[in-house]
Formats: structure tokens, sequence, C-alpha cells
């Protein structure tokens, strides 16, 4: 029943995505918030859904954008990885752990969109993508980073509550 | 009491009224104070609930203040839109409204209101009373996905009014258009109109698509390029319009295999 937490909080993520956050633009980019979403997920305690998580919303977004599915889907997977990886080596620090997944994530995420676009034949300019889109969408998405974990982690502690021990 | 009505006793009641009223105003001025320290707490209650009324009544005419705002600035949009549909009877137009973006920053995409239910197919061009938009990418029943002028992967057959020379326009990641593709001998400058000229069957001829703003390349090139500054304000697309009746047409099988 938990699980199905996922279903409104993605659906509302990828809305909130595609119509308030992509206007709040900063030189040419914008925050992810699945991305960040993700990151903050994985990083909490007890949740064993991230996984599942990553492949419906890289599913959904790659439905609601023009980029191929592989591109959200990949680099939100990517992302959870990391989150793992690192929660169990700097668990005692989970805001250091939730920026640097943030800023991994999105320079993994920004390479696999720069190389999907390269293959697909438009021709991009790098310091144009790495000055107008890359850098403003890094910055954005560290300053969700902190709100965002906070409320993912009430999230995770309503739909995964800790037993008290007595 | 009649004597003293009528004023006979006046000089020596004078002394007694006065006093009388002296004592009376004293008491009332106390008794005054008093009712007004009892009952000022309830009075506040009162005002506090009344004043959170009237914040309230405030704060829904506000509301509604923006809102009337929003559609003032709304049926603006639309009288000049229907202005542009007038005075191009040729087209048949689908109105419909932007309800977001792409959620990646590398794609420059708009999501519309209108989908397969309303008519609307793959290919077809999106407009504004401005200019050229782009074109439907994808559609489901109630929804459509329209590529932008300005994404990376758009290409628009386009031509300069001046000089009547064809060109071709690209977007980029940064929102900015390049006209690429023009002969070195043809005189571009700035101010050059730039419409589509319908070559390639993506779009239709003349839509107006903006202003030449800066020409580049070296004379060495084969070809010139140019920035150009589009008409339409991307960042504010409230409102497009679909024109329906336009059906693309698809090269891709007359185009040579490698």
């Amino acid at each position: 029943m938990r699980n199905l937490i996922a279903v409104p909080v993605i659906l509302l993520a990828v809305i909130l995505q595609s119509s308030i956050v992509s206007r709040v633009t900063l030189l040419s980019g914008f925050a992810d918030l699945p991305l960040v979403m993700l990151a903050a997920w994985a990083l909490q305690e007890d949740v064993d859904t991230a996984w599942h998580w990553a492949l419906a919303t890289g599913a959904l977004v790659g439905f609601v954008s023009g980029v191929s599915w592989i591109v959200p889907t990949l680099s939100y997977l990517v992302t959870v990885a990391l989150a793992q990886a690192l929660q169990r080596r700097v668990w005692q620090a989970p805001l250091l752990a939730m920026f640097s997944v943030t800023f991994l994530g999105t320079i993994i995420g920004s390479l696999l969109s720069f190389a999907a676009l390269q293959i697909s034949g438009v021709s991009l300019s790098i310091s144009d993508t790495f000055g107008l889109l890359t850098l403003p969408i890094l910055l954005l998405n560290m300053l969700l980073a902190i709100p965002v974990f906070a409320v993912m982690r009430d999230l995770a502690r309503w739909a995964y509550p800790t037993p008290e021990v007595e | 009491m009649a004597l003293a009505l009528g004023g006979y006793f006046s000089g020596d009641s004078n002394v007694f009224t006065a006093s009388l009223v002296t004592v009376q105003t004293w008491f009332s001025s106390r008794f005054v104070a008093l009712q007004d320290f009892l009952t000022a707490p309830r009075d506040i209650a009162t005002l506090r609930q009344r004043n959170a009324e009237l914040e309230a009544e405030v704060a829904d005419l506000q509301a509604q203040v923006i809102q009337l705002q929003q559609a003032a600035g709304d049926t603006q949009i639309v009288a000049a839109l229907l202005d542009f549909e007038r005075a191009n009877p040729q087209n048949q137009y689908k109105l419909a409204a932007v309800i977001g973006r792409d959620p990646s920053p590398f794609l420059q995409y708009v999501i519309i209101n209108r989908g397969s239910n309303d008519g609307v197919l793959r290919g077809m061009p999106v407009v504004t009373n401005q200019g050229l938009v782009g074109r439907v990418d994808a559609v489901i029943a109630d929804a459509a996905r329209v590529q932008l002028i300005t994404d990376p992967a758009s290409n628009v057959n386009v031509r300069l009014q001046n000089a009547e020379e064809n060109a071709a326009l690209t977007g980029s990641v940064t929102g900015g258009l390049t006209l690429d593709l023009i002969p070195q001998n043809v005189d571009v400058e700035e101010g050059d109109v730039v419409l589509t000229s319908g070559l390639g069957g993506g779009y239709p001829p003349d839509l107006i698509i903006g202003q030449v703003v800066k020409v580049g390349g070296r004379d060495l090139d084969l070809f010139k390029q140019a920035t150009v500054q589009p008409v339409v304000d991307f960042n504010r697309l409230p409102i497009v319009l679909v024109i329906v009746n336009f059906k693309p047409v698809e090269i891709a099988p007359l185009l040579p295999s490698p």
C-alpha cells in the first residue's frame, strides 16, 4: 500500500516540472525537480523502492518530453545508484550526501542529454551548453536540494514509520 | 415644584441644581468610564472578528481583481488572434492554451491543451498573431507537444523578404535562431524580414519569423550566417493557434537513400 504513494508524488513532480519549474529559468537552464526528488528519496533510510521510482519517473518524463525516454530513465537510474552508494558511506551527513548526489546526477544527466542530441544529429556548442545550461541547472538543483530533501524525509518517515523500541 | 419649574425660585435653586448637575455629571462620567472599561474587551473581540471578516473580503476582492486582470489580458490576446484569423481566412485555426514546457532544458517544446479530439495532427504548424511558433510534434487525445522553431533540432526553410533568397533557419539550446545556407553573393542586412518559404512542405509560405539582427560568417566560407530575432516572445506564450487545414508534405520517401 505504501508503494502507491509513488503514483501521486511522481505525477505531481512531473506536472510541477512541466508547468512551473520549467518556466523559472536562469540563463537558459532550469531546475530538474524529478531528479532532485529521486536523489532525496533514494537517500532516505528504509526506502527500498527508489529504483522503481526512477523507472516510473523516467518513463513519465520521457512521455512528456521530446527527448528519448532512455535519457531521463538512464539519468535517474544513475542518480539513484549514486545515492544508494553514497548513503552507505556518508550516512552521518545526509545533506552532504544530498548535495553530492544532486551535483553528480545533474552533471551526468546533462552529459547524457548532450550525447543524445549529438547522436541525433543536432550540433551543440560545448561552451554554450555548459555555461548557459549545465551551470544554471546545477545551481538551481542545489537550491532545490534542501527543501526537497526535507519534504522527502517527512514523506519517508510517514511511509516507512520506524517501530518504537521499548 | 411648579414654582421652582416656573423659575420663581431661580436664585435659590441655581445653587442646588448646579451642585446636583455637578454630582450627576461626576457619576455619569464615572459610569461611562466604568462601562467602557467593562465592555471594551468585548468590543475589541468584535472589532477583531470584523477586521478578520473585512480582511478576508479584501483578499477575496484582490483575488477577483487578479483573475479579472488575467481574463482581460487573455481577452486581449484572443482578440488579437481573432483579428489575425480574420485577416488570414485561407487557413482554419484551432485556439490552444500553452499548459507546460518540456521538462528538459535542452529542448524547446511546449505542451498545448488541444489534441486529436480537436482535430490536431502531427506536423500542423502553430502560430500566433505575431508569427510562426513551431509545429506539432506529438499528439494524444487532449494535448499535443509543439516543437518550437527555437529548438536545436528544428529546421525551417525560409526566405529573406528583401533579397528573395532562400535559406535555412535552425534553433539552438539557448533559444537563439540562426540563419544558415545564405549564398555569399546575397546582400543581407540587419532588419531584413525572414519569412517561411514553404519549400519542403513543412510549413505554409509567408509566415513571419523575425528580423535579421546580425550578419556573420567570413568571406572564405561557402555560405553566410545571420542571427535572427524572432517576433514571437517564446518565454511568454499563453495562447497559440494551430493551423488545422494544413497538411505537411512527407518528403522523406523522396529523399535519396545513402
